[in-house]
């Protein structure tokens, strides 16, 4: 009987392969993930320990019984200075992050539930099924994203409650396409290959099939979507914010919501409450998106370049030599 | 007999990760205008990356050591540039997959027509049709077909007209790596046919890279057992297939199984790794004849005959083996976990 | 027990025919798709342990009869049967159940297995789909037993590593457990050695001979190399387009090939004999397209020894004008052409053309021509079946003898689809040679 430590080490072998290429990567592809994870990471801990890091809750005006000032420069009370509402800047940058990751979060999680089954089974079975649902999801594509996020949100807004719930419906729906798309396109090709021909002459169930034959051959590329969506997701939950739509003022901290509100301020030279909400957004797509691009360049096997180590004609040769003979 | 292509102390290694991969460990070659070299080996022996190599096609993070004579001048040392105006009208190469080389979009026509005209663009155009039908016609495509679109012929045919291409620049050397491994046995006689008779119409140099052992011995005049990057052993088809003084090249004709096979051969053990490759001579774990000295020292080549090379401690040179060398090498059975 | 006792499996009629969806336009005009004649009227019995090779090049139908026994392709028309049921049109379920009774290796080992299964899960896994195995330790207990039967040992070093870490004949070795673990009676085998290197096929092969005895297994050996198939097969088919023409003993198959095609194949296998040299009587040209078959003998347009019943049509008049081309200068190619024109009217299989001249030529002319290229080569088969050649000023109509159908008959130890060995069809032909109008 193997002890349980070997049983886990059998069992995880699998994932700890996929990942190995990231342990391997070098040069641009290396710097460009490991920055990036440095610079999401920063974000999503301002996030989850956003009670503990911000001085102010997230529309909080008074404390201790005084009402903050109002466009206060940065000072120390007030590390980015307060807006036009008296609340904190910084405090709302902090809380801003704990709503932008719940969307994106929601939003990456809908659109990988929703997209990436609908292309294994579209992609494996074909048939009717699969030529509507391409159909459907080319004319997703072809609206303008942004425009169908804002339509949606708006729909949306009168019924449904929670601002959160709304935008991260709104971002999803654009993205699903991206995600039959690539997991379909791919199902194809790996549905010809003879391994799955074996699976079916095993007498494996479709859905078997589906499940331990093609599942984990074709999802290689969506955690590189995964990432560049949530990039672009943060953009459009900013711009949802910015025009009004998705999470409501009264609901949490929008980075887009409050350069909307800055707007009127550059005007009078006051410039705090617009950089730092504008410099939190930049800083978080980025960081998003170098992640994404170091994980293509380092998954990806047409991309990827092993560390090749240079060539030395004058390494010594394989002569052993005489004590060999002897032995 | 001037050799068209000599190929001296030639290693070409390529780095990776966990070290260099000695593809290509010192290999010596000729061919003769007008002659047909095959060289044969199982698969990751080196031959595909030598032949690539010779003509300075090589992967990246690859690196050239030694010689590569082309009527004289060294390809090693030469210029990208110089490189790239030999192939074509003096280099030729051919593949295994002909669709690798004809492009989808464009007529055969195009692709004689761009052939020829990158390398010699004082022809006319008639005289670039004649040229092109003429060579085609010998590969027995007819004319009719000459402004068809590949993927409107058979495999076999699109071979053919890979090999038209290759040869309407005339070039003194062409290099066929496995050109008939994809196609039928009929269709892969018929190549073969028209590559054996290149030498009548054409006089090129033939480098016919395979692994296929009967199809050396009836289409190459000389042939060079490639193992582990190295030549094993190389002389005249004939000579060296009726008397292989190489263990590995009389195993290996052993375990080729033809018509006449009776009983089944095979070689025990795997080829090796080629990063660290065993020490001294590299066949020796599976050698049925192993002697003390073959791990211990690199095996140096002689000529057992005026017209044969062969890279092997059983025949010599006597005086630089040591004392005790030539006793026969105990060694562990083969563990069946490294069995190919 | 009677002989029939003995017949694992009982191909009857067999036809597997692909559709090929015609362009939309074709559609339009009614023209509806063709039909790719994979499987073309087979039948065939494979005996409780015997191997039996099927033999053929690309687009013979080898693999896709392997593949409509194992129901991975549906049939078209006939019956498959095994152990005595009619299983062509069984359902879901008993195909399911049927799995457990014959499998199927494929050819290419380094894509066999699933890059994302490890070889115990893989292995492992139709003891999973039929649930014969309690429990992950059962399985893996099981995988072993049966990766050291087929020489992947010790099974531990095996087992938890990816197929890319293995090399082709560990792989092969590794597709060959999975199929066995279950314990079939049949085993198809398509093309298992042709990937793998020279030192490696004898190894495999041997293993499944072991296999063979030690399981009581019955196999199907599909393959394009006539070598292994010798040494493996009891007995032998060999497949052209879809049908069978020739089947019968090993030994009588290679002792004394009857078939034009299975001497060709014989005759083509490079053998490590420097003596020996690339024969130069080959068949000329390659396999036709499936969908559109040559009329009466498929074989007959590349056949040396056709004659006049085997089918001669348009097609073949094309053809041979393209190779007289082929080897003209220029010029006279040019010349020909000219006179000929596009040759639509031959693309159609017809067995009566009429062939218009082009360029202010004569049917005369046309005539000269066909002259000429007779003069070139008077044993070309295809003149046997022209029966009639006539000129009828601006155009050559040309008259070929009606095809007569080969059939399988016996001859010798063995059964041949070939006229030359029909003495109806022989018969026939000695008919038209007779009452042939002299051209």
């Amino acid at each position: 009987m193997a002890t349980a430590a070997v049983r886990l080490q059998r069992r995880t072998v699998g994932i700890r392969r996929a990942l190995a290429p990231i342990a391997e990567a070098r040069g641009m592809a290396r710097t460009m993930l490991w920055t990036g994870v440095g610079m999401t990471l920063v974000f999503v801990l301002l996030a989850i320990f956003a009670p503990l890091l911000s001085p102010y809750g997230f529309d909080q005006y008074t404390s201790g019984g005084h009402r903050f000032a109002q466009l206060a420069h940065p000072s120390h009370a007030h590390l980015f200075g307060t807006t036009v509402q008296s609340t904190d800047v910084l405090s709302r940058i902090v809380w801003g992050a704990q709503t932008e990751l719940e969307v994106v979060g929601l939003a990456l999680a809908f659109g990988l539930v929703v997209g990436v089954p609908l292309g294994l089974i579209a992609g494996y079975f074909g048939g009717p099924f699969d030529r509507g649902t391409v159909l459907f999801m080319d004319a997703m594509f072809a609206f303008p994203p942004l425009l169908l996020a804002i339509v949606i949100a708006f729909l949306l807004g009168g019924s449904v409650n929670s601002g959160v719930l709304v935008a991260a419906i709104a971002i999803t729906i654009t993205y699903i396409p991206q995600y039959f798309r690539v997991v379909r396109n791919h199902v194809i090709s790996v549905r010809e290959e003879p391994y799955v021909e074996a699976a079916r002459a095993l007498g494996a169930k479709p859905f078997t099939i589906l499940r331990r034959y093609v599942f984990f051959n074709v999802v290689q590329n969506v955690p590189v979507i995964a990432t560049l969506n949530a990039a672009d997701a943060v953009l459009t939950l900013t711009a949802l914010g910015f025009l009004g739509y998705g999470v409501q003022p009264t609901q949490g901290a929008e980075w887009g919501y409050d350069v909307s509100r800055a707007v009127s301020d550059a005007a009078s030279g006051i410039w705090w409450t617009g950089l730092f909400p504008g410099l939190a957004i930049v800083l978080l797509v980025t960081g998003l998106t170098l992640l994404g691009e170091g994980l293509n360049e380092t998954i990806n096997p047409v991309l990827r370049r092993r560390s090749i180590r240079q060539v030395d004609f004058a390494a010594p040769s394989m002569d052993a030599g005489a004590e060999l003979l002897e032995a | 007999m001037t050799a068209v292509l000599e190929v001296r102390d030639l290693r070409l290694w390529y780095g990776t990760a966990r070290g260099s991969v000695r593809a290509v460990d010192r290999v010596s070659l000729e061919i003769d205008a007008g002659s047909v070299l095959g060289l044969v080996g199982e698969s990751g022996c080196g031959k595909s990356t030598l032949g690539r190599g010779i003509l300075g096609l090589l992967p990246e993070g690859a690196r050239a050591d030694g010689e590569v004579l082309y009527k004289g001048r060294n390809l090693v040392t030469m210029s990208p540039r110089e490189l790239r105006r030999l192939r074509g009208p003096d280099l030729g190469l051919i593949f295994q997959e002909p669709m690798t080389r004809l492009n989808p979009l464009l007529r055969i026509e195009d692709h004689f027509r761009e052939t020829i005209e990158q390398h010699d663009s004082k022809l006319t155009p008639k005289d670039v049709r004649r040229r092109s039908l003429d060579t085609l016609g010998r590969m027995g495509i007819p004319p009719t077909r000459f402004r068809q679109y590949p993927h409107e012929f058979s495999g076999g045919m699109r071979q053919r007209i890979m090999i038209a291409l290759a040869l309407v620049l005339r070039p003194s050397l062409l290099v066929a790596d496995e050109p008939t491994t994809s196609l039928d046995v009929i269709v892969e006689a018929q190549i073969l046919r028209i590559l054996a008779d290149l030498k009548e119409n054409f006089d090129t140099a033939l480098l016919l890279i395979t692994h296929n052992l009967g199809i050396v011995a009836e289409a190459c005049d000389r042939v060079a057992v490639m193992y582990a990057g190295q030549i094993a052993e190389e002389g005249p088809a004939r000579d060296v297939f009726a008397d292989p003084k190489h263990p590995y090249t009389r195993e290996l004709l052993r375990s080729t199984i033809s018509l006449d096979t009776k009983v089944l051969h095979s070689i025990p053990g795997a080829p090796p790794n080629l990063i660290s490759p065993p020490s001294g001579c590299h066949f020796h774990p599976r050698c049925p004849d192993v002697m003390r000295v073959c791990p211990a020292h690199d095996p140096i080549e002689t000529q057992p005959d005026p017209d044969r090379r062969v890279l092997c401690w059983l025949h010599g040179p006597e005086r630089e083996i040591p004392e005790g060398g030539t006793a026969p090498l105990e060694r562990e059975q083969i563990a069946v976990a490294e069995e190919a | 027990m009677s002989a029939t006792d003995d017949v694992l499996v009982s191909v009857r009629g067999l036809k597997t025919y692909y559709s090929i969806r015609g362009s939309f336009l074709d559609r339009l005009v009614g023209r509806t798709g063709a039909a790719v004649r994979a499987v073309d009227d087979v039948s065939l019995e494979l005996r409780k342990g015997e191997v039996l090779g099927l033999v053929g090049e690309s687009g013979s139908g080898k693999t896709t009869l392997g593949r409509t026994l194992l129901g991975l392709v549906p049939a078209t028309e006939g019956t498959v049967e095994f152990e005595g049921q009619d299983i062509t049109h069984a359902s879901e379920h008993d195909r399911r159940l049927l799995r457990r009774r014959m499998q199927i290796v494929f050819q290419d080992p380094h894509a066999s297995l699933n890059p994302a299964m490890t070889v115990a899960q893989a292995v492992g896994h139709p003891l999973e789909i039929h649930g014969l195995a309690r429990g992950r330790e059962e399985v893996r207990a099981r995988v072993a037993d049966v990766l050291e039967r087929v020489g992947l040992a010790p099974a531990e070093q095996f087992m938890d590593k990816f197929p890319s870490d293995l090399s082709g004949g560990q792989k092969q070795r590794a597709v060959i457990a999975r199929a066995i673990i279950l314990n079939p009676v049949l085993l198809v085998a398509d093309e298992p050695v042709s990937m793998l290197d020279m030192s490696v096929r004898a190894k495999i092969l041997e293993l499944m001979l072991a296999l063979k005895h030690d399981f009581d297994l019955t196999y199907l050996y599909i393959t394009h190399d006539l070598a292994t198939a010798k040494f493996f097969c009891d007995r032998i088919a060999i497949m052209y387009l879809g049908r069978i023409v020739e089947i019968g003993p090993s030994e009588a198959i290679y002792a004394d090939p009857k078939h034009p095609y299975t001497q060709a194949l014989l005759r083509a296998i490079p053998e490590p004999d420097p003596r020996r040299t690339i024969p130069r009587d080959l068949p000329r040209g390659e396999v036709p397209d499936a969908s559109r078959p040559p009329l009466g003998c498929s074989f007959h347009p590349r056949c040396p020894k056709a004659f006049e019943v085997c089918g001669w049509e348009s097609r073949d008049l094309k053809e041979l004008l393209e190779r007289r081309w082929a080897g003209l200068d220029e010029e006279g190619f040019e010349a020909e052409q000219a006179a000929v024109g596009p040759m639509e009217e031959l693309d159609v299989a017809k067995t009566h053309v009429r062939l218009e001249a082009h360029g202010g030529a004569h049917g005369s002319d046309l005539r000269g021509l066909l002259d000429r290229a007779r003069a070139a080569d008077p044993a070309e088969p295809f003149w046997t079946g022209v029966q009639e050649m006539r000129d009828a000023n601006g155009a050559l109509e040309i008259d070929w003898y009606d095809p007569v159908e080969p059939r399988l008959l016996p001859a010798d130890s063995v059964e041949v689809e070939c006229h030359l060995y029909d003495e109806t069809a022989l018969a026939e032909a000695a008919q038209r040679r007779q009452s042939r109008i002299p051209q």
